[in-house]
């Protein structure tokens, strides 16, 4: 089949491109390297909307977040997802640093944040108990917000789907030609892909992405930066209520320590650059690192309420802008390229953007019956009692609790893997559901979600992974030799 | 004269027993809180013993695998023996506590029992 | 809303015990409350022997124990609901639960004895650094997938931690033909019972490495290494010590955590230290009428000595709805756990309550070889027992005589602490 577009990557950039893209009429198709969308970057960062005084006066990066975080309230209510505005606090803890808050602040000013405002020591203390004892001043933004970024790449995709996308899963690019009559021809581990517009979403592979159809002096080089977080227990989600930022650096916005949407808090991330763009491996200096940053500017930090730490590697690149544009001297093969902080933020505007310029590049006309809602994974615990006993008894599988730590009923996973773009593996359904999330950490619902994806799905135990590819749960049946698998 | 240091697994305490042997022959027993421990050491010294714990294969039951025991202690030696031959069982549903599962495992006298109940489906 | 005398969270030991001394004390309306599909609780996976030996002087598997509570349960006709999770707990003791068959309902209790037990310290929160790729369990978990479900997670293990359950999954595992390579501790001193190192480690020659830890995971889908290290006496990894094994499967087994989410959310009064409620001389908590037994109180070795806790919290509530359980006139006395004694359940007497003769339990914070377990009534030394040894790994107790307590009236603090001499 040729696609009218192929978007390379199911991350939050390609699901928000797939989903602009799915307005209009036209055959697209989303390649994608893992088993699910949001496999990379997008399920390993801060989970921040950043408000957008960090980016450069006058960067595409600081003009795609703001309008990013401006779209935010819209989209989440139409694709049902957690968004809170809790705002940010850039914390100031030495008297002499006091200069660079106000030169962030009008930084933000002139990229558009509103609401900002300078805090005294006074001020900040107040709204923010916990910040360190050292606090200086503080700018704040009560634009700043928090997201689910599984969520928020989840419901893109879906919708994208629902209103007629393709996506491929374990589709890896391998290589990519153009032939005479301008068509790319994209060949896979899963056969040849052929297209007329290609976009480039491919996150910290964005690089060798583009240099298979770039010239030779136009080649990209992703370096992936590499961010170790740790993640606390709700019991001490509460610590701060603001997104607490230390002073940016030359390497970022620095250690964060945030509450999340789903009220756990969240400490990170270092900044390393390393050469594995598959290198999502934590280590104990990055963690030691993160912890004695995270200090710096919060106290009585509760690390021993770690429940988990993960690392997730931004798309950096040397010029720390995203490149975004039709790539020279390859017609209709749009870059989305070097997606690092603050991606997640700016992928609304980002599949705006995207969508915008493929609709006046190829000519592209609204669809009639374009759906641009959709609902949610439900979520029992905001029910009453009456309102919830009405739904076990239509569906009995909304009574049965499947992991009690965050409480998540048997009723909700069913619902993950038989939705558009479904779970498939244990951390398809965490990532809908949030079961297996919680300070358990799977221990004791990964068996009882092992057996419904089992059952719905008819995958065999050996087949369940944790996900996809060679991340099986299960090797085999104890005493296999002996027809141990009836 | 030689001596040896062993931890009792009679019952959780634990004890540290101290046997004296002379010619293979056990001279003395101490460090053991009571009789129990006194056996264990002769046995663990001359022909120690250990009971097999394991699943066997259940056809037909709510549950894939039934829980088994040796009914009681076999000889040491012969634990990967006696694992081979509870592997080798298949059982049908339903099974009962102490129902066997394989009888006099590996000429030791010792049967096989289950350990739980499975009904059938 | 429907009412009974004893709502009992969580159907394992220690539930069935209390459930079944209620109703030798007369109880008459008891529910138990179980979220899995059978009573028995973890003992269902615990399929080794070595249950029993107090409680019924022989030698049961786990499986076996938990039926002999199971068979009281069904001949005294005591109600249970299965695959009901209880939500909710409220200070006034409404119990709020939910199930496919029942929905969600309500229920007044005239008791609540808390028994839903503990959960094991996952990978995340011991911060082990390197990939988070699947073949990594906790050893729990991986009991449940080989004992239960009759599945293998891997062939070649490496297991972190010496609690009990490590242990016995590295004789599990090694029983259904996988390789143990190595069994790293971070303390010097192993976390389970003696006689699991001889007969689950040294009868198959699996090495036990004190003192260290996992320093790196490798493995971007699947498990394929890890790296152990020699750690210092502050539990940090030294340079150079690094050794590589290479295996499919990691198994932790580095701790259990009660599971007091529902105690909290009632507003049960926790310590810090066992991370389970704080009770009296009666296993009640701060709020009257709720009790609390078994592992969901403070980690037991012994699932006998959960029975017998949880026997006198049936007791206890029972007493409590008949109005027996005199209230306290406030002249409690506090145990205080000092110098290597690391707590004390209970941890206030009430002279008047109690029965004649209280077992305190507690845990020592480090390994004593010939050390004292001492016991004071204010400052007058009462009791002075010698141990040969002494480890965090295994409970210890002492015996409190209520006539002795008589003795002292106005005593205010009983001490336990271990003294070298």
């Amino acid at each position: 089949m040729l696609y009218d577009v192929i978007i390379i990557g199911a991350g939050v950039s390609g699901s928000a491109i797939a989903r602009e893209l799915s307005r209009y009429e036209a055959n697209v198709c989303v390649l994608e390297k893992c088993e699910d969308v949001c496999e990379g970057t997008s399920k390993a960062n801060s989970a921040i909307v950043h408000a957008g005084f960090d980016a450069a006066a006058g960067s595409l990066m600081a003009k795609l977040n703001v309008r990013g975080n401006e779209m935010m309230d819209d989209l989440c209510r139409d694709l049902d997802i957690p968004f809170k505005r809790n705002g940010s606090m850039v914390v100031c803890i030495h008297k002499e640093a006091l200069d660079g808050l106000k030169d962030l602040y009008d930084r933000g000013v002139t990229n558009g944040v509103k609401g900002l405002k300078i805090l005294t020591r006074e001020e900040a203390l107040e709204m923010e108990p916990n910040l360190s004892d050292n606090v200086e001043g503080a700018l704040y933004a009560p634009t700043g917000g928090i997201i689910c970024p599984f969520k928020l790449c989840i419901a893109m995709a879906e919708n994208a789907n629902v209103n007629g996308v393709d996506f491929r899963f374990n589709t890896q690019v391998e290589n990519i030609t153009s032939d005479e009559n301008g068509l790319w021809h994209i060949r896979t581990n899963n056969g040849e892909y052929v297209s007329r517009y290609v976009v480039n979403a491919a996150g910290v592979h964005s690089g060798e992405i583009h240099n298979m159809v770039s010239k030779a002096d136009d080649k990209i080089e992703i370096i992936p930066r590499r961010g170790d977080y740790c993640l606390l227990d709700k019991e001490v989600g509460n610590h701060v209520s603001h997104t607490i930022f230390p002073q940016p650096t030359n390497l970022g916005k620095g250690v964060l320590v945030s509450p999340t949407v789903h009220g756990n808090l969240i400490v990170g991330p270092t900044a390393i650059d390393i050469e594995n763009k598959e290198g999502t491996n934590t280590t104990a200096e990055g963690i030691n690192d993160l912890i004695a940053k995270a200090n710096d500017h919060v106290k009585n930090l509760p690390m021993r309420k770690v429940i988990t730490s993960f690392a997730g590697l931004r798309a950096h690149e040397a010029r720390h802008e995203f490149i975004i544009g039709e790539v020279d001297g390859a017609p209709h093969f749009i870059d989305c390229a070097a997606i690092e902080s603050p991606g997640l933020t700016s992928s609304p505007a980002i599949g705006e953007m995207v969508g915008n310029m493929l609709k006046d590049m190829m000519g592209l006309s609204a669809k009639a019956n374009w759906i641009s809602t959709r609902k949610d994974v439900m979520n029992p615990e905001n029910l009453t009692i009456e309102e919830r006993n009405e739904l076990i008894k239509k569906n009995p599988a909304y009574g049965n609790i499947i992991c009690r730590c965050e409480s998540i009923s048997e009723g909700e996973i069913l619902d993950a893997i038989h939705r558009p773009l479904g779970a498939r593996s244990l951390d398809g359904v965490k990532r809908r559901t949030r079961a297996g999330m919680g300070r358990c950490q799977a221990g004791f619902c990964s068996p009882k979600t092992m057996e419904i994806l089992h059952r719905e799905l008819g995958l065999p135990y050996e087949e369940i992974t944790k996900s996809g590819g060679r991340s099986n749960i299960v090797l085999e049946r104890t005493k296999n030799q002996k027809g141990g698998n009836q | 004269m030689e001596k040896r240091e062993l931890t009792c697994i009679g019952c959780p305490m634990g004890c540290q027993i101290t046997v004296e042997l002379e010619n293979g022959e056990v001279i003395s027993v101490s460090g053991n809180t009571c009789g129990i421990g006194d056996k264990y050491a002769r046995n663990e010294v001359t022909h120690p013993e250990r009971t097999v714990t394991s699943t066997a294969i259940i056809l037909g039951g709510d549950k894939p695998r039934v829980s088994v025991k040796t009914a009681s202690n076999i000889p040491k030696d012969k634990i990967s023996d006696v694992m081979k031959e509870i592997d080798a069982a298949v059982m049908k549903a339903p099974i009962h506590i102490g129902d066997v599962v394989v009888k006099d495992v590996c000429g030791t006298g010792v049967d096989v029992v289950a350990t739980r109940n499975v009904e059938a489906i | 809303m429907t009412n009974y005398d004893i709502v009992i969270v969580g159907g394992g030991p220690a539930g069935l015990a209390a459930a079944v001394s209620a109703r030798k004390a007369g109880v008459d309306k008891i529910l138990i409350l179980e979220r899995d599909k059978e009573l028995g609780g973890i003992l269902n996976q615990c399929i080794h022997n070595g249950f029993g030996l107090h409680t019924f002087k022989e030698e049961l598997t786990g499986p076996e124990y938990a039926y002999r509570f199971m068979e009281q349960v069904f001949d005294m006709k005591i109600e249970y609901k299965l695959n009901t999770m209880v939500m909710d707990i409220s200070e006034d003791r409404v119990v709020t639960a939910m199930s496919r068959e029942d929905g969600m309902y309500q229920i007044k209790a005239g008791a609540v004895i808390l028994a839903m037990g503990c959960r094991e310290r996952p990978r995340g929160a011991l911060n082990i650094p390197g990939y988070r790729p699947a073949g990594i369990f906790s050893a729990g978990t991986a009991q449940r997938l080989v004992n239960i479900e009759g599945y293998m997670p891997g062939r070649e293990v490496v297991i972190l931690g010496s609690g009990d359950i490590g242990l016995i999954m590295a004789r599990r595992m090694t029983l259904e033909g996988a390789k143990v390579k190595v069994v790293a501790e971070l303390m010097p001193y192993s976390g389970g019972l003696k006689r699991n190192i001889v007969q689950c480690l040294d009868d198959f020659g699996i090495p036990l490495k004190l003192s260290h830890t996992v320093v790196d995971i490798e493995g971007k889908e699947h498990l394929t290494a890890v790296t152990i290290a020699a750690v210092d006496n502050k539990g940090k990894p030294i340079p150079g010590t690094e050794e590589r094994y290479t295996c499919d499967t990691l198994l932790l087994s580095c701790g259990l955590i009660p599971e007091n989410e529902l105690s909290r959310n009632a507003g049960v009064e926790m310590s810090p230290i066992t991370s389970g409620p704080i009770v009296n001389e009666s296993l009640e908590t701060n709020i009257p009428g709720v009790f609390a037994c078994g592992n969901v109180l403070h980690v037991h070795d012994l699932v006998d000595y959960v029975s017998e806790e949880a026997s006198r919290a049936g007791e206890n509530a029972a007493k409590f709805i008949n109005g027996q359980l005199s209230e306290s006139k406030g002249d409690e006395i506090e145990i205080i756990a000092t110098d290597g004694a690391r707590y004390t359940v209970p941890s206030t007497i009430d002279v008047g309550r109690m029965d004649d003769k209280l077992t305190v339990r507690f845990r020592v914070g480090a390994v004593y070889k010939d050390s004292y377990v001492s016991v004071y009534f204010d400052d007058e030394r009462v009791m002075h027992n010698k141990k040969r040894i002494m480890a965090p790994g295994e409970m210890e107790q002492v015996i409190l005589l209520k006539d002795k307590l008589a003795e002292k009236p106005g005593l205010k603090k009983i001490t336990v602490k271990i003294e070298a001499e």
